[in-house]
Formats: structure tokens, C-alpha cells, sequence
């Protein structure tokens, strides 16, 4: 999402707990009350999208609202299900290549970039960074273009193509960073054996990047999934579409009811809570490293 | 350091890279403005050049004026928001609290849904529709006889770009909250430590030994809600669709070419977004990649 750090951030260290012990019970309580306060005001859609997904097509209107269905039915669901599968199986098959090359890439780029560094790096590295912030707008016109005249097959290829491409700079970043932490020592010894860069990478580096791969791919995986804008522009074809743009299309009239909206919302949106359920503290790493230094 | 035959082989590595966005980011960049300066406004691509008369044609297009508008009212209700609920929940969090790892959890997880699947829940949320088909805050008002506050939302003329701002807000605090957190916590103990010692109130040691550290924090933050505001595109479709009462540019340039296919004239808008984001990006990009080194 944005800039450089020097370091992937630490995790969250506890601090001292003087502070409760000194002004003590009278400023807990409000401060736990207003905590709880805005996490149910942050889950309140989860409620209104589990709820009203169960619901039947009588029970959606304005005095039913924000009850609970009176008889639970998964019609929506399935509805939803038969709608979207194919365009699921679609973002599948964008998501996860796209994420794979992107990492690879990531990978060897942060290397380079921050333990086999050459002349004018920090240049050609600003140079880079530079492409995560463009408004993609500003290049979806003749990008459609090329593609066209490069006759790249229609479909998801084109947007493979697209996410690998502008997936670069926050890849490199997110590897550049957290290659910062390994000691220089370590790298002392392949030079020693006079090893080369692939000797290198492979036998060192390699070896570490694991938490930093796991970043990387939660990110683009995430992002890739609920990409619309390079969707909707580079993908004509219907039957091509990932989920969010079916999602648009069928959820966008007023006349899809609201069970039917709310399923497919949820079913689309399955994946990346799954993963961010399941890897949630390397999807915050993902976000800081996104951020800043110190 | 050491020798070019230590170094080239790097340069080599990263060089496709290099020249992928050297051509797919600038190379486009440059093409897309000189579209943007051609008289290519339907379908058939001609390329004659007409120089900036597509952009004297959106300063007095009353339209873009009105896009224009709505962006401005949207960044500054979402970046407010959003720093405001962000940063208070980091205060709230900064000194430890049982359970903290499900609260940030919680206030983080909206950034794991597309703006596509959010925004069908708050178009029932801040749902205008009367009688029958009204749903979210709107019954909620009528229920609790406060039925005064219901209201048009993100379709009221007026104020609909900041009703529109909220889902925003709702995605985003919990990102700053996580960057204020960290802020927070960069700050030395002994900083803090030292300024009790002198006996100082624990207000006046965020007044005067935090906060002052948080600046980068606040510079960044700002930069970043900046300009995912000037891009906001998903959300602004999820909800309103094509209706004008919440277009902003990058709607409006959609529509463009879509509709319209007035190339040279989305050109122009991805152009002016361009220029709007490169003004906030680029200094800030030199300055935290320089300091960066100094380090």
C-alpha cells in the first residue's frame, strides 16, 4: 500500500502495565467500554450479512431488519453459489499464479536490492516504489492497447500479466525489508567461498525467507483477490470475470434481493477472511511493511 | 564496496524488473498522457494532435466541477475519520490491555474485504429507500423514535460524498490504528520514564514526550489516506453505481471510456489524478528514502 522501512516491524511488544496499576479501576472499565464499543460497531456489517444471508425472501424488509431470521434457510446461499462458482474457480485461477510469480520475483528483487547491492540501488529502488501509488487509471487506456496489438490472449492471462507487473514494487519492498535483518555476517562466509550470487541466494537466503514469502503472498493474494479496477477494465468477456466484478453485476440492480446480496457478499468475500483468520499476524506484517519507518 | 564483476550480476537479476515498470508504469504513464492530447473521443482511434483542449474542456466541464467536489468533501470527512478513530484506539490500546491481540484483530479485519463485497452491506445500511424497502441505520432511527435523524445518505446532495466516506473510515482506522500502535511504541520508555520522574502528569507526558514523536506517523498517514482517497473507485461503484450524485473523477473517467469512449478525454482525467497523487507521493518518497540512508 505505501512506503519504505527499514525493518519489517516488530511485532507489538506488551508495555508496562504501570499505568492501570496507578489511575487503577476508575479509567479501566470506560477504556474496555470503549474498545468493545467500536468493535461492535466494526463487526456490525458481519452481523447484518451472516443474518440476513439465512434469511427467506419474506423476512427482508424494513421490520425484520436487524432480527434474526425466524427459520434459517440456506436457499440464499445456494442461490449465490450457482451464480458466482464459476467466476470463484476465475479468481482462483488469477489469485494463485499471480501470487506464485509475484513472490518469486519479489524475492530475488529484494535480495538484490538489499544484500547484492549495485551502484544507484536506492535510485532504482525509489524508481520502482514509485509504480505502487499511480492511480492505475492512468495507464489502463494504452495497456488495453498494447495488449491488443501484442495480441496477449484475452482472459485472465492479461490480468496475470497485470498484477505480476504492478505487483513489483510492493513485493520488492516487502522483501528488501525484512532481508535488512539478516546480518551481513551471514553472508560473510558464502563470500569467503568465494560462492556466487545464485550460490548465495540459494543456500543462505533461501533458506530464512519463509516468514517474508508468507508476507509477501498473503498480501497479493489479498489484494489480487479484490481487485475490481483491473478486472472491469482489462476483462470484456463475462465468462472471464473474477468475482468481484460478477459480484457487482449481479448484486449492482435494485432488484437482486437483499439474502441474495448479502450470501454472495460473504461467499466472495470467504477466501481472504479464511486467510486472514487463519495468518492474521502476517497479514498485519504484510500492512506495516506497507507503511513506514520507526 | 567491491568490484563490478561482484556487482553486475545483480543488476542483471533485477534488470527484467527494471524494465517492466520502466515501460509499464512510465512507458504508459507518457502514452497515456499523449492520448490524453489526441482528438480520440469515440470509438475509432485517431491520433491527430490537439494539444490541452481536452483539459481546457474539463475546467469548464461542470461535471468534473462537481466530481471535483464530491472527491473533496469524501477525502476530508474520510481523513478525519479515519485519523481520529485510528488514532484514539491506538491511545486507547498503547498501554497494554487485556485481550489486545482480538481487539486489533477485529478493528484490522475490514481491510481483508473488498470494497465490492463491503459496500453491499453499507448500501443496506445507509439505505434512503422509504416504507417498505427501507433497511439498516434508517429502521434503526424509526425503532428507536428518533426518526427525525433518518436520512438520504450517500444520496443526499449536499452531503452524500460524506455519507459515503464512511465505509472508508470503517475499512481503513483499524490500519491506523495499527501504524499509530507502533508509533506509540517507538517511543523509548526512558523518554517516558524520565519525564515522570520530573513529575510530570501522564497527560502531559503524551503531550509533550509522545506526541511530538508521532509526527512522522501523522505525515505518513496522511500521505497514505491521501492518496488511496484520490484513487477511491471500487467503493464510490459498490454503492452508487453509475449515479451522478456520488461520481468522482475516476468514476467519471470510467464511465468515459466505457460509455462514451472519449479516450482522450479519460486520458485527461487519469492524467490529472496522476499529477494530484505524484504531488503527495514523490517528496515524500525521496524524503523517507533518504532519511532512510542517513540511518
Amino acid at each position: 500500500m505505501s512506503t519504505t522501512s527499514a525493518a519489517p516491524p516488530a511485532p507489538l511488544p506488551i508495555r508496562s502495565r504501570r499505568w492501570f496499576a496507578r489511575r487503577g479501576s476508575r479509567v479501566a472499565p470506560l477504556k474496555y467500554l470503549g474498545l468493545l464499543l467500536v468493535a461492535i460497531v466494526v463487526l456490525m456489517p458481519v452481523y447484518v450479512l451472516l443474518v440476513t444471508s439465512f434469511k427467506t425472501l419474506t423476512e427482508i424488509d424494513a421490520a425484520h431488519a436487524w432480527s434474526l431470521p425466524s427459520s434459517w434457510t440456506l436457499d440464499a446461499w445456494r442461490q449465490a453459489w450457482d451464480e458466482l462458482s464459476p467466476n470463484m474457480a476465475n479468481s482462483f485461477k488469477l489469485a494463485i499464479p499471480a501470487t506464485l510469480i509475484s513472490v518469486v520475483l519479489g524475492s530475488l528483487n529484494g535480495f538484490v536490492l538489499s544484500k547484492w547491492r549495485f551502484p544507484g540501488a536506492d535510485v532504482v529502488f525509489t524508481f520502482l516504489l514509485f509504480g505502487m501509488f499511480i492511480p492505475y487509471q492512468a495507464v489502463m487506456i494504452p495497456l488495453t492497447q498494447l495488449f491488443d496489438d501484442a495480441n496477449v490472449p484475452t482472459g485472465i492471462p492479461r490480468l496475470v500479466f497485470a498484477h505480476v507487473v504492478y505487483g513489483i514494487p510492493i513485493t520488492a519492498l516487502i522483501f528488501r525489508n525484512y532481508y535488512a535483518t539478516i546480518p551481513d555476517d551471514l553472508l560473510e562466509a558464502a563470500r569467503m567461498d568465494r560462492a556466487g550470487m545464485f550460490r548465495t541466494y540459494w543456500s543462505i537466503i533461501l533458506p530464512l525467507s519463509a516468514p517474508a514469502f508468507v508476507v509477501a503472498a498473503i498480501w497479493q493474494f489479498t489484494s489480487i483477490w479484490n481487485d475490481f479496477l483491473f478486472a472491469v477494465f482489462l476483462i470484456t468477456d463475462p465468462v472471464s470475470w473474477p468475482v468481484t466484478v460478477a459480484l457487482n453485476n449481479t448484486t449492482g440492480s435494485l432488484v437482486t434481493p437483499f439474502n441474495l446480496q448479502m450470501a454472495a457478499a460473504l461467499l466472495a468475500s470467504l477466501p481472504t477472511l479464511l486467510v486472514y483468520i487463519l495468518l492474521g499476524r502476517y497479514f498485519m506484517r504484510g500492512l506495516m511493511a506497507g507503511a513506514l519507518k520507526g | 564496496m567491491r568490484g563490478v564483476r561482484r556487482w553486475w550480476p545483480g543488476l542483471l537479476l533485477i534488470s527484467p524488473s527494471i524494465v517492466l515498470i520502466a515501460v509499464f508504469v512510465y512507458g504508459l504513464i507518457g502514452w497515456n498522457a499523449r492520448v490524453s492530447a489526441t482528438d480520440w473521443r469515440e470509438a475509432n482511434k485517431t491520433t491527430n494532435f490537439v494539444g490541452l483542449d481536452v483539459y481546457r474542456e474539463l475546467r469548464i466541464d461542470e461535471r468534473f466541477s462537481l466530481d471535483l467536489h464530491h472527491l473533496l468533501l469524501f477525502t476530508v470527512t474520510f481523513i478525519l475519520g479515519t485519523l481520529l478513530i485510528g488514532g484514539t484506539l491506538a491511545l486507547l490500546l498503547d498501554k497494554g490491555v487485556r485481550g489486545e491481540g482480538f481487539f486489533r484483530s477485529v478493528y484490522l479485519f475490514p481491510m481483508a474485504i473488498s470494497f465490492i463485497a463491503s459496500g453491499i452491506v453499507w448500501r443496506w445500511l445507509m439505505n434512503p429507500a422509504p416504507g417498505d424497502r427501507a433497511s439498516g441505520l434508517n429502521v434503526v432511527f424509526e425503532k428507536l423514535h428518533v426518526g427525525g435523524l433518518a436520512n438520504q445518505w450517500w444520496q443526499g446532495t449536499n452531503w452524500g460524498a460524506a455519507a459515503l466516506a464512511m465505509p472508508a473510515v470503517w475499512a481503513l482506522s483499524g490500519y491506523i490504528m495499527a501504524l499509530y500502535l507502533a508509533g506509540f511504541r517507538g517511543v523509548p520508555e526512558e523518554l517516558r520514564e524520565a519525564a515522570r520522574m520530573d513529575g510530570a502528569s501522564e497527560l502531559r507526558v503524551y503531550r509533550h514526550v509522545v506526541f511530538p514523536h508521532l509526527r512522522p506517523v501523522t505525515l505518513a498517514a496522511l500521505i497514505i489516506l491521501g492518496h488511496i482517497s484520490i484513487k477511491v473507485f471500487d467503493l464510490i461503484v459498490a454503492i452508487g453505481g453509475k449515479q451522478l450524485v456520488t461520481e468522482v473523477p475516476a468514476v467519471y473517467m470510467w464511465v468515459l471510456i466505457y460509455d462514451a469512449r472519449d479516450y482522450a478525454k479519460g486520458a485527461a482525467i487519469a492524467t490529472l489524478l496522476l499529477i494530484g497523487i505524484s504531488v503527495l507521493i514523490v517528496p515524500y518518497l525521496i524524503y523517507t528514502v533518504r532519511s532512510e540512508r542517513r540511518a
